[in-house]
């Protein structure tokens, strides 16, 4: 079998280019710790209450710290439960200011559901029975949609809720 | 008889060899290279454009 | 040693599976349709019919039914032309081609009743009517068959000519079956042991990121399942169409075993960004997943090099010269091509998709509808458009008429134009952070959906071309089993440039490449699996309220 000079430098150049890209990736999975989403805490999903994070009063955005929040919210089809508002009323919208370090803590009690900042990189699967988590800063300001990316049946397309980054 | 039959065909092969070395001459592909470089650089923009959006976001 | 004609009875299995292929792409196309008019804010669907009712048709239709249809039949036809059929064979191929088809109908049953709009990816604890898991298990027993009658077409020929290498065709539609059945055992193994138990109520609960991990074990040889028929064109058929040579026959058996190789041990970079799956295993594969890459760019490298030496022969010089050379007005040729060309985009898009943490930027985003629509829709679908120009006559005794070339090369542009503007919208729409798999929506009412309206009114456009494109097929298709005159289409089968070149006897050590490829799918998968099992949380029961059933 010979192999032409040329496909011998394209091949050098293109599986160079592939080892490349690996290498950034995992210099920035492993040294940086921008892992993807990979929270390997479980609980019991028909009783997702029984954990802290998820007990009525926890959800929504919680400051922590002096720059730093939680997010915790609860998926069901077809809505993120963000917690009540002072009357009552479901949350649709929170606010985290720029730059602060936030940590978006999500489960689901009934099937899978999507959990997309979009325009973020908060991307990940909601699963039965674990916690995803992301820990993240958004720099930029703005408004940003929280948009169910993964098909839960016939009211997918209704499964969102806002997040305004202001300055 | 899979070892059987590779043993038969490179016997037969071995006159095929030395004269695969003596008289092969490579094709003009410079073409081809050219085309396959355009593919290879196109990729390596494609990824980095992500990888740019991926670290601006 | 090559029949020059296929034998009829040989004919009507393959066209057996080519007329399920083509009416799949009518019904599928018309659905695809309809979710872009859906998207795009301007249209209701009507008679209480459900989004995502149409949806799960439209996957389920074109991703598996013609996709599967159309390979096994053409790959009938490959291993007619190249190792022959027994009658054995033969009566086989009609049980596979009954028991698949049997199950579609089955499957497709329950989808129009309502009862399974789960999409064809079915991700539990979804749950739908125990009848349509059943029907998926039966198409997947009758796929089945066809491997195991193209597995033994190849070794009744290699009985008969020991010691000879096998011939090219047969050599890649084995590797394709080969890839076929070691992932599919996955998908069987989640539908038989979990997904119809659980939904015939025999267990109460499932393993919800067990099923996950085995849906995606075969959820991703799927596409290299669908693209290798491609790739057995343009190496061995589309160098004789071009009046050149194949370009290394080494080269091309070599690109398919590394697909053997590495397509399967891969499925985590769907999961990506799934809770409870180990990240260093996610990597782990993610290196698998890039490996993958190597055998499409051997391949690049060889078609470039039959057009240019193809170009050469016949006199043409300079650097690109020879590119004017190629058949443009002939759609066996240009229809492969536009394929091949979809496939760089693809194939970018397809390595960032399977970037690690780059990821989280496009994963369930509708840029990866575009993607895909890239690859199995364009690469894929236009190269078995470009088939069927030849071998749907062939198989009819039928030939293909100047006209119907014309309407071919039309056809190929409306397919190229609808399919830019779609892709090309989702593509961008997606990295704006635009889902997948969504009935229109105004998403409370945020800034965000409304810049991504005019992308999906830009995908219904692209749409409502590509529909067009589907109906001119279907037509073409019609025309060239029943009305084109009769005659002798050829079969057009490529020579080798170098009559001398010696592929190593290794490429045909079956054992070595099937232990290989096994130590490879153990090494990636035996201790995240294990992981997965030992910290799973409890099961879940079946939801069937949010599918509207019950
Ligand atoms: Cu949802």
């Amino acid at each position: 079998m010979h192999v032409h000079k040329y496909e011998k430098i394209w091949l050098t150049f293109g599986i160079g280019s592939l080892l490349v890209f690996l290498i950034v990736l995992g210099w920035g999975a492993f040294y940086q710790g921008t892992q993807p989403p990979s929270c390997l805490v479980t609980l019991n999903p028909q009783n997702v209450q029984a954990h802290n994070s998820f007990k009525e009063e926890n959800l929504g955005v919680q400051q922590v710290g002096e720059n730093e929040y939680v997010v915790n919210v609860l998926a069901s089809a077809f809505n993120y439960d963000l917690g009540k508002d002072e009357e009552g009323a479901p949350v649709k919208k929170i606010r985290i200011p720029a730059g602060a370090n936030v940590t978006f803590q999500a489960t689901t009690s009934d099937v899978v559901h999507g959990f997309h900042l979009s325009g973020t990189n908060v991307n990940m699967m909601l699963e039965p029975g674990y916690i995803s988590d992301y820990e993240t800063t958004l720099d930029n300001p703005g408004e940003y949609t929280l948009v169910c990316n993964e098909y839960c049946g016939v009211g997918h397309h209704m499964m969102s809720a806002i997040v305004e980054v202001y300055e | 008889m899979s070892k059987q039959s590779a043993l038969k065909q490179s016997s037969a092969h071995d006159v095929h060899e030395v004269e695969d070395i003596e008289t092969h001459e490579e094709p003009n592909l410079k073409g081809t290279f050219a085309a396959v470089m355009f593919i290879g650089v196109f990729i390596v923009v494609s990824w980095i454009g992500v990888y740019a959006l991926y670290m601006y976001r | 040693m090559l029949k020059n004609k296929i034998p009829k009875p040989e004919s009507k299995i393959a066209m057996a599976h080519m007329y399920v292929a083509f009416i799949a792409l009518l019904v599928g196309g018309l659905m695809g349709l309809l979710q872009t008019f859906v998207r795009s804010g301007e249209f209701t669907l009507p008679f209480g019919i459900g989004y995502y009712q149409i949806l799960t048709v439209h996957g389920v239709v074109l991703g598996l039914v013609l996709t599967t249809f159309f390979i096994i039949g053409f790959q009938y036809a490959l291993m007619s032309k190249s190792v022959g059929m027994s009658k054995g064979h033969r009566k086989w191929a009609w049980i596979g081609y009954i028991v698949t088809l049997a199950g579609t109908i089955m499957a497709a049953t329950m989808i129009l009743l309502g009862e399974a709009n789960v999409l064809y990816t079915f991700y539990a604890p979804l749950q739908a009517h125990p009848l349509y898991y059943i029907g998926l298990a039966l198409f997947v027993v009758g796929t089945w068959i066809a491997c195991f009658i193209n597995f033994n077409q190849l070794y009744q020929w290699k009985k008969q000519d020991p010691g000879e290498k096998s011939p090219l065709m047969a050599f890649m539609v084995v590797i394709n079956m080969l890839i076929w059945f070691i992932s599919t055992l996955g998908v069987a193994s989640t539908v038989l042991f979990q997904f119809i138990p659980w939904s015939l109520g025999m267990v109460d609960e499932i393993n919800v990121l067990v099923s996950r991990t085995l849906f995606w074990y075969f959820g991703h040889p799927l596409v290299y399942f669908w693209l290798l028929p491609a790739y057995m064109a343009w190496y061995t058929i589309i160098p004789k169409i071009i009046g050149g040579k194949i370009f290394s026959d080494g080269l091309a058996r070599l690109a398919f075993l590394l697909f053997l190789l590495f397509s399967i041990p891969v499925g985590f970079h769907h999961q990506l960004t799934e809770p409870g799956i180990d990240p260093f295993w996610k990597y782990i594969q993610v290196i698998l997943t890039f490996m993958v890459a190597i055998p499409s760019l051997l391949t690049a490298f060889s078609m470039f090099a039959s057009f240019e030496m193809a170009g050469r022969a016949k006199g043409h010089k300079g650097l690109f010269k020879w590119f004017k050379g190629l058949p443009w007005k002939d759609v066996r040729f240009l229809a492969p091509f536009i394929g091949m060309v979809a496939f760089i985009p693809g194939g970018a898009g397809g390595l960032i998709n399977a970037s690690n943490q780059l990821n989280g930027v496009i994963h369930n985003t509708i840029w990866v509808t575009g993607h895909f629509h890239l690859t199995v829709a364009t690469t894929v679908m236009l190269t078995f458009f470009g088939l069927s120009y030849w071998l749907i006559p062939h198989l009819k005794g039928r030939t293909l008429t100047p006209k119907l070339n014309k309407l071919g090369l039309i056809q190929t542009w409306v397919w190229t134009i609808g399919m830019s503007i779609m892709s090309g919208s989702m593509h961008i729409q997606g990295l704006l952070g635009a889902p997948r798999r969504s009935a229109f929506s105004t998403y409370g009412g945020s800034e965000q959906a409304q810049e991504w309206v005019g992308y999906q009114i830009a995908q219904a456009v692209g749409g409502s071309i590509l529909f067009i494109g589907i109906i001119l097929m279907v037509y073409i298709f019609f025309k060239l089993s029943f009305g084109t005159p009769k005659g002798d289409q050829e079969f057009p089968v490529a020579e080798y440039a170098d009559v001398n070149e010696r592929t190593p006897m290794v490429f045909e050590n079956w054992k070595l490449w099937i232990g290989i490829a096994a130590v490879l799918i153990l090494f990636a998968y035996t201790i995240p699996f294990i992981d997965i099992i030992q910290n799973s949380p409890p099961g879940s029961p079946g939801f069937q309220f949010p599918i509207g059933r019950g």
